[in-house]
């Protein structure tokens, strides 16, 4: 099969009615959650089988409909308990191994990225959002299957001699943990780095007596009491999670499926537009967000959910469908008073209202999506914007920005307390204060601004990257555009990755970061890949063999 | 402690009065292992005089010595086979090459757990089988089931001995392990589901006797081709000794067997039930279940872990060194039919990957060869009734038939045939409780029950009336 395997398009939207993979069943408050992965219903029919509760891209797509659902649509659940639904002796074997054997390098890349930003969700309903996900592994949870569970604020294992929590990605494959799981346990687990040296080279992994011991994990019942231990434990979260969060009651409100519109020239949403530029090769693309043009209403067709659900939708398209694309230009057109107002509307409700801070936890997450994307993204500030508030963070998460300076000064921007960490990065600090490092005193200066700001103050408070008039714009645009596309995909991806995340790291940095560089190195070494690389020989006869030679 | 003659306590010919970490292992398990004897053992005559036969040394005649023993001073000890001189790894990539006498800590991990796999077979079955002497159907049976049971301690012996001496403290961890799970125990059962059913009556015990300790013989005989040489000369003397439990299992089908007909002949209307016996329906009904479980045994048809370990040389094939020419099994293939869309497909997998399957066959075509005696009593007694064995498809619960249905010639068939016949093919709830009714212990030396006939000779020479067990 090798690299060449030309996967067909990846739709990211699905249902409960189509869910092959997982079962939801809630009770009170309290849902479980069990992984049932059917193994003849792979992303890739026929290519393999995800066997033993494996999982592919397929597989977590599903469970990110089922975090955001569960959000949305079940205010009412306190405790999600996640555990293992078939009848053998496991919870979760990991990311399917014949898939990433035989996924091209990219995929594999963004079906890491992908699987780690749902990890990533799960722990911000459990921060966030008062919905408290724990793992009951009633079975062996290894490699991506423990890093699913480390995801989770609890960890319970059933103690019957043989389930057992591990991390075989090293001895077994030659590769790292891929979704997190090294770094979770050291900065958010805290175990002691000698012991999960032993447990990360240890292919069998630990048992209950021992992963408790050095925290692997939280609770361990033997079989006879685990049903009743693991219900004790969820009852006693939900407990203390209701009164931390009083405000989620009521009804939910329901996620309906996306209106998405091919064209020969891309696709459109009602709110979102992408276009490819196919002067350039079709690597580049321009995304135009279109501003509310009615009142916000408290449902799931509101701008400020609907403009951001679909703008998700199109970057894990863009990225994972259309590796060609290095460009994302992003533009805005609409009134940035309706903008403002509906801004108004999601912070003041997110007070008191659990659907408003859930919009305004989901356009969080999409605008980390956008730092999170291996995408250069330039945005073109123009007359008609509505880059205001909320929508000025696209903005900020952008590798530069170009702002039309018209002789009126007319085109304009505007920061509101959207952009004072209402939206913080995966770093913990806002954008504003991701621009201007070491200089908290720039921030305040800017912060201060009341109202529209042009584009020579813009460009003077250093808010855009360059201000250009008339006679310029046309020009330095299209260099600016067609140098980029020119330059190296790799360098790039690592260069702005760099520059976006400058500051403190943290847990969630870290992942993305170390997989970055790490995993995608070792995953493109042969000792890992190469003919007889331990990725390439798994599960085939010939043992693998390495070039021992450190760097 | 050091004053203790462990030589003559344990008898071994692997030097244990001069290993001191293989005592010290040994001091602190000894104990916890009888222990596990007296909850877990032989409840019934469990401190009675039992003619027992005990290895006391590798000499020939020195692994056999027969005599009256309790069996909770039974003097288990540790064998190896001797040494073969200049042995080489049978199989995989390093075939060929010198056998190791140490683990390479590359494969320390696999390598242990294949042996606490193994392992925990052993004191499973012993435990499955504590109450069973309560029905003996004669103290000649009762005997061998003891003999097998001490045996499978012996085994249990020879496998903590591997942990102790070769795999340091997590080896004395999964040794302290292996007492502390118990077969059909909710909180700590046993690796392997086979060994959690309850062992309850004789038909079941000589089924497994026959069947599932034969699955044992075939995966000894894998490990015997073991590159780490105290693995293969530890196998290679527990598999003399799994020869008597085979005994044990076919013989005393065979009486079962030869007992159903001669029932069903003096029955007027061929009923060898209304003579208080077994009915040879029946025993084809467990022969049906017990084979079927037991190939589950071997694991998955395709197996990754299984090309593994025969890419390391941890297992060979059954007889690799010889009955194979070849010894890598490279660039071969097994054909295997899969269930796609309600038909058999062949598809070649290679070979490495199939050697669950190969071991799988091999198991098989020894158990024909078993039933082919079976049919020989048959014969000489003059009835049409065979033994058959069912196609390896039939009433799978692993691997790439589990999940479809199969009769037992190997057709699938749907769900609703299966459930319309499936009476006719395994035991029923009534079959097993008329087994169960008819299990009454006899205790007078040379008796039987009705069911089953007497064996043809005695053990070591003794008569049959001999007093296998001193029951008073």
């Amino acid at each position: 099969m090798g690299h060449d395997f030309a996967y067909p398009p990846v739709d990211f939207e699905t249902h409960p009615d189509r869910y092959k993979h997982w079962r939801l069943s809630i009770d009170g408050d309290i849902a479980t959650l069990e992984m049932a992965v059917d193994e003849q219903a792979p992303l890739w029919p026929g290519q393999y089988e995800l066997k033993l509760n494996s999982y592919d891209l397929g597989v977590d797509i599903e469970l990110a409909d089922i975090v955001q659902r569960l959000r949305f649509e079940h205010p009412e659940v306190r405790v999600v308990v996640l555990t293992g639904g078939l009848d053998a002796k496991i919870f979760c074997a990991g990311a399917n191994i014949r898939m990433l054997g035989m996924a091209p390098h990219a995929f594999k890349v963004n079906f890491c990225k992908f699987t780690n930003e749902t990890r990533a969700s799960i722990e911000d309903a459990t921060r966030h959002s008062g919905q408290v996900w724990v793992a009951a592994l009633n079975g062996t949870a290894s490699g991506g299957g423990y890093e699913l569970a480390l995801a989770c604020e609890e960890i319970w294992l059933i103690d019957d001699g043989n389930a057992a929590v591990s991390l075989p990605e090293v001895p077994l494959l030659g590769v790292l943990p891929g979704t997190g799981g090294l770094t979770r346990l050291t900065d958010k687990r805290q175990v002691r780095r000698d012991i999960a040296d032993v447990f990360c080279t240890k292919a069998e992994g630990f048992r209950a007596r021992d992963a408790k011991r050095y925290g692997f994990v939280d609770h361990t019942w033997p079989r006879s009491r685990w049903e009743e231990g693991c219900a004790a434990r969820a009852r006693e979260l939900a407990a203390a999670a209701r009164a931390a969060h009083p405000e989620r009651t009521g009804p939910g409100v329901a996620l309906p499926p996306l209106s998405r519109t091919d064209h020969d020239d891309g696709w459109s949403y009602p709110h979102v537009d992408v276009r490819f530029h196919h002067d350039l090769d079709d690597r580049a693309v321009t995304i135009t967000i279109r501003g509310p043009t009615d009142d916000p209403r408290r449902d799931a067709t509101t701008w400020s959910l609907q403009a951001f659900r679909e703008l998700d939708d199109a970057l894990l398209r863009l990225r994972v469908n259309h590796l060609g694309v290095g460009l994302v230009l992003l533009r805005t057109e609409g009134d940035p008073d309706a903008v403002l107002a509906h801004e108004a509307q999601v912070l003041q409700g997110a007070e008191t209202d659990w659907f408003w801070r859930e919009v305004q936890l989901f356009q969080a997450r999409t605008l980390r999506r956008v730092d999170n994307t291996a995408k250069t993204f330039f945005a073109l500030i123009e007359p008609g914007n509505c880059f205001v508030g909320t929508l000025f963070e696209l903005c900020l998460a952008a590798d530069r920005s170009y702002m039309f300076l018209d002789d009126d000064l007319a085109n304009s921007i505007r920061l509101t307390d959207a952009n004072q960490g209402v939206f913080p990065m995966a770093s913990g600090i806002s954008r504003i204060e991701a621009r201007y490092p070491g200089d908290p005193d720039a921030v305040e200066a800017v912060i201060e601004v009341d109202g529209p700001i042009d584009a020579e103050q813009a460009e003077e408070l250093g808010l855009v990257t360059a201000a250009l008039d008339d006679i310029d714009w046309e020009d330095e645009v299209r260099i600016a555009i067609e140098e980029r596309v020119s330059l190296s995909p790799d360098a790039l991806t690592g260069m702005e990755q760099n520059l976006r995340f400058g500051g403190a790291e943290t847990c969630e940095t870290k992942i993305y970061g170390r997989l970055s560089a790490w995993q995608n190195w070792i995953f493109q070494r042969p000792n890992a890949v190469g003919e007889r690389g331990a990725l390439t020989m798994f599960g085939h006869p010939e043992r693998p063999v390495f070039d021992f030679n450190r760097t | 402690m050091s004053h203790v003659n462990y030589d003559e306590r344990i008898p071994n010919n692997v030097d244990l009065s001069n290993d001191r970490r293989l005592r010290r292992a040994l001091e602190k398990w000894q104990p916890a292992y009888l222990d596990w004897w007296r909850s877990v053992g032989p409840q019934i005559f469990a401190d009675n005089e039992i003619y027992l036969r005990t290895a006391i040394s590798t000499e020939p005649g020195g692994w056999a010595n027969f005599g009256y023993v309790r069996m909770p001073e039974y003097r288990w000890g540790i064998f190896l086979a001797d040494p073969e001189p200049d042995r080489v790894i049978p199989a995989g990539d390093f075939a060929g090459q010198p056998v190791w006498q140490e683990v390479p800590g590359e494969y320390r991990n696999i390598l242990k757990r294949i042996i606490v796999v193994q392992a925990d077979t052993e004191p499973a079955s012993v435990e499955q089988q504590r109450y069973l002497a309560a029905t003996a159907p004669s103290l000649y049976d009762a005997r061998n089931l003891f003999q097998v049971n001490v045996e499978e301690g012996r085994h249990l012996w020879a496998m903590v001995y591997l942990l102790h001496a070769y795999f340091g403290r997590d080896g004395r961890d999964e040794a302290d392990e292996l007492l502390a799970r118990r077969a059909g125990d909710a909180d700590k059962p046993r690796i392997l589901d086979a060994f959690n059913q309850p062992c309850e009556d004789w038909l079941t015990f000589h089924c497994f006797t026959c069947f599932t300790d034969r699955d044992g013989k075939f995966q000894l005989g894998a490990l015997a081709e073991s590159a780490f040489d105290p693995l293969s000369r530890t196998c290679r003397f527990m598999l003399t000794e799994e020869a008597h439990h085979l005994f044990v299992g076919e013989s005393g089908m065979e009486r079962i067997i030869r007992r159903a007909a001669e029932l069903h002949k003096i029955d007027p209307n061929g009923d060898a039930r209304a003579q208080g016996g077994i009915d040879l329906p029946t025993i084809q009904r467990y022969v049906n279940y017990w084979y079927s479980y037991c190939l589950d045994l071997f694991g998955a048809e395709v197996s990754t872990n299984a090309a593994d370990y025969f890419a390391t040389g941890l297992k060979g094939r059954w007889r690799e060194a010889k009955d194979y020419d070849e010894h890598t099994a490279l660039g071969q293939t097994h054909r295997i039919e899969y269930v796609e869309d309600g038909t058999l497909v062949p598809r070649d997998v290679p070979l490495r990957n199939a050697m669950n399957e190969v071991l799988r066959q091999d198991y098989a075509a020894d158990c024909a060869r078993v039933v082919s005696r079976w049919n020989k009593t048959l014969e000489a007694e003059g009835l049409d009734f065979r033994i058959t064995l069912p196609h390896n498809r039939f009433h799978r619960r692993q691997g790439i038939y589990a999940g479809h249905y199969f009769d037992p010639q190997g057709n699938l068939i749907d769900e609703a045939t299966w459930n319309a016949r499936k009476d006719e093919w395994l035991p029923t709830d009534e079959d097993r409780a008329w087994v169960k009714n008819l299990m009454k212990p006899v205790y007078e030396p040379g008796k039987m029950a009705n069911w089953i006939a007497a064996p043809r000779r005695g053990i070591h020479g003794q008569p049959i009336d001999f007093e296998y067990v001193r029951v008073d």
